[in-house]
């Protein structure tokens, strides 16, 4: 769209700005990484040039996993994704489907419900949930989060599955109800399997939603052996005015890799999560 | 007789039993039933949580000690609260200015990645990282490169011929807003960026060789051809991204606590103190909603909105 020829036209319009892109977006990381294995001489001094490493160690990632409850608060934060994402998966799907197949009255009421609860922020409701989740004395248990992440990811996996489920041709599902099927096994058997790619874009998203939450880990969990990577990080690895930077950096980039690792396998469904997210 | 009336309580059992089935078997009737746990668990974690946060913005209701009705006296506490204005001011600011500079740097990414070239896939895949990786960890990582003490972006400053020792990013309260800014485009950026691209994606080719061989240069297409099919998509991923930042919490609770004097304090902030550090869940809740006005709005538009197209 821009004129300009041959190489330096190239250069010019391409590479520049996804070059500028690039370095803006994975700066912060490449610095977390080696901020993570410079010894504290090198962390703390104004001598050395700070970009590169010069006496490689590993020093802050043993320390964080032996010192502190690092590899606790991930199996927590893994624990806590994965159920929640299950139940919203499900949940999700038991919202969805009627809303793409059925004919009934409400439905557009409903659809615009959970359009809307998917939008509102966990700000809007921290307080009052506070308090129910002390009321039910649930407080400092990984129940109390398992509960409540699915109040976002519920809306947004069925606002995600019900676009899916309208691109799903309904030519098996009749077919199948012609051959004497009821209702229930003509979804379980037929419909769903068709839908694995629905199930995968929103479980990817809902999993890096969950893992990414940290205001009600936050208000919920205070005890160490309870919290998730980011609340532990916060809370534990800055102690009053000191930040152990090494260790923190370590922390961030461990914590990190999960999700990265997964979205790396499923970035094609993460990013049809991504766009299907915001059009339904 | 005997074996008729042997029989008959068998006929209308099974009777029975298939008008459950044909019952269950209306859509209406599958539908709520289908929708029935689902429902259930929003209205009480969601739907009960809302009602009751507005009950609590009417009471005197100190942490674990029972509430006094107050009628209004939460939100006149508010309205001659200096702090709650500025409050006020901080989230509408932040939110405007970076929603702005993530739509321009989102449409420039969206441009710049919408031409053919080698590992295309890859640069997306690590262009969107900053927005995957959870938030509270990355932004540790802005805090690190914007320490007082050993800050890499003003060593690089320096270096640069900056004079030293470089400015003070969440010491100042100019800068501290403005560094809470930066971070919040950087991480909300790829999400406008790569949603816009899958939009310039659908547009035909064809438009651009008519526009083209109609004499429009590069800039009248984007003006005419892109912009205007682009529109819809746009208006979406705004509305998106002014909700989320308008109720951004975690960002700048551990960059800047809402410091120094206040100055990046925002509503979602704000409340938490009041609520959770004071201990104050009436007035705490009180705050909180005075952001529902502007999101009511903002929700309801989105919501007619993706209900329409």
């Amino acid at each position: 769209m821009v004129t300009g020829h041959g190489r330096l036209g190239r250069v010019l319009r391409l590479w520049l700005p996804v070059g500028f892109f690039l370095v803006l977006a994975l700066f912060p990381f490449y610095w977390m990484a080696i901020t993570s294995i410079k010894p504290n001489a090198e962390l703390y001094s104004r001598n050395v040039m700070p970009l590169i490493v010069h006496a490689p160690t590993l020093k802050h990632y043993v320390d964080l996993l032996t010192k502190t409850s690092f590899l606790l608060w991930t199996w927590n934060t893994m624990l806590i994704a994965i159920v929640s994402t299950a139940i919203s998966l499900v949940l999700g799907t038991m919202l969805a489907y009627p809303l793409a197949r059925m004919r009934f009255a409400g439905a557009g009421l409903i659809a615009m419900t959970v359009a809307a609860v998917y939008l509102v922020p966990q700000p809007l409701l921290f307080i009052p949930l506070a308090d129910v989740i002390n009321r039910l004395d649930l407080g400092n248990t990984l129940t109390s989060v398992i509960l409540t992440y699915p109040t976002m990811l519920i809306p947004f996996c069925a606002w995600l599955l019900l676009g899916y489920f309208k691109t799903v041709p309904k030519e098996l599902e009749e077919a199948a109800r012609i051959d004497g099927a009821n209702r229930v096994q003509t979804v379980l058997r037929i419909f769903l399997p068709l839908c694995m790619p629905g199930f995968i874009s929103a479980g990817i998203f809902a999993f890096t939603l969950s893992q990414n939450e940290f205001l009600y880990a936050l208000i919920f969990l205070t005890k160490t052996t309870v919290r998730t990577v980011p609340v532990g990080v916060i809370a534990e690895l800055i102690r009053g005015d000191v930040f152990y930077w090494g260790q923190l950096m370590a922390g961030a980039l461990l914590g990190s890799i999960p999700v990265a690792i997964i979205y790396s396998f499923f970035v094609e469904h993460y990013v049809a999560g991504l766009t299907g997210s915001i059009k339904g | 007789m005997a074996v008729v009336s042997d029989r008959l309580p068998g006929v209308s059992r099974s009777v029975q039993r298939r008008s459950l089935s044909v019952w269950l078997d209306r859509e209406s009737v599958f539908s709520w039933l289908m929708m029935a746990v689902p429902l259930l668990f929003l209205a009480s974690l969601v739907g009960y949580p809302f009602v009751y946060g507005m009950l609590l913005s009417l009471q005197d209701r100190p942490v674990a000690q029972p509430g006094t009705f107050v009628g209004l006296k939460n939100f006149v506490i508010n309205f001659h609260d200096p702090i709650f204005w500025q409050v006020a001011v901080n989230t509408f600011v932040y939110t405007g200015v970076a929603t702005l500079l993530k739509m321009v740097g989102g449409l420039g990414l969206a441009l710049a990645m919408n031409q053919h070239f080698r590992m295309k896939n890859l640069v997306r895949a690590l262009l969107l990282l900053p927005f995957i990786v959870p938030t509270v960890l990355s932004t540790v990582a802005w805090m690190w490169m914007l320490d007082p003490a050993f800050s890499v972006v003003n060593r690089l400053l320096v270096a640069l011929g900056w004079p030293k020792p470089g400015p003070s990013w969440l010491g100042d309260p100019s800068l501290a807003m403005i560094s809470i800014i930066i971070i919040n485009t950087w991480r909300g950026l790829p999400f406008y960026g790569i949603t816009l691209l899958a939009g310039l994606q659908t547009v035909p080719p064809e438009l651009y060789e008519a526009a083209t061989i109609d004499g429009a240069g590069g800039w009248q297409q984007f003006r005419y051809v892109t912009l205007p099919l682009l529109r819809p998509i746009i208006l979406i991923v705004t509305l998106f991204s002014v909700i989320f930042t308008f109720a951004d919490f975690q960002l700048v609770y551990v960059l800047t606590h809402g410091g120094p004097q206040n100055a990046t304090n925002l509503f979602a902030t704000y409340a938490f103190d009041i609520a959770m550090g004071a201990g104050q869940l009436g007035l705490g809740a009180s705050v909180a909603l005075a952001m529902l006005p502007a999101l009511a709005v903002l929700i309801v538009a989105l919501t007619i909105y993706m209900r329409r197209s």
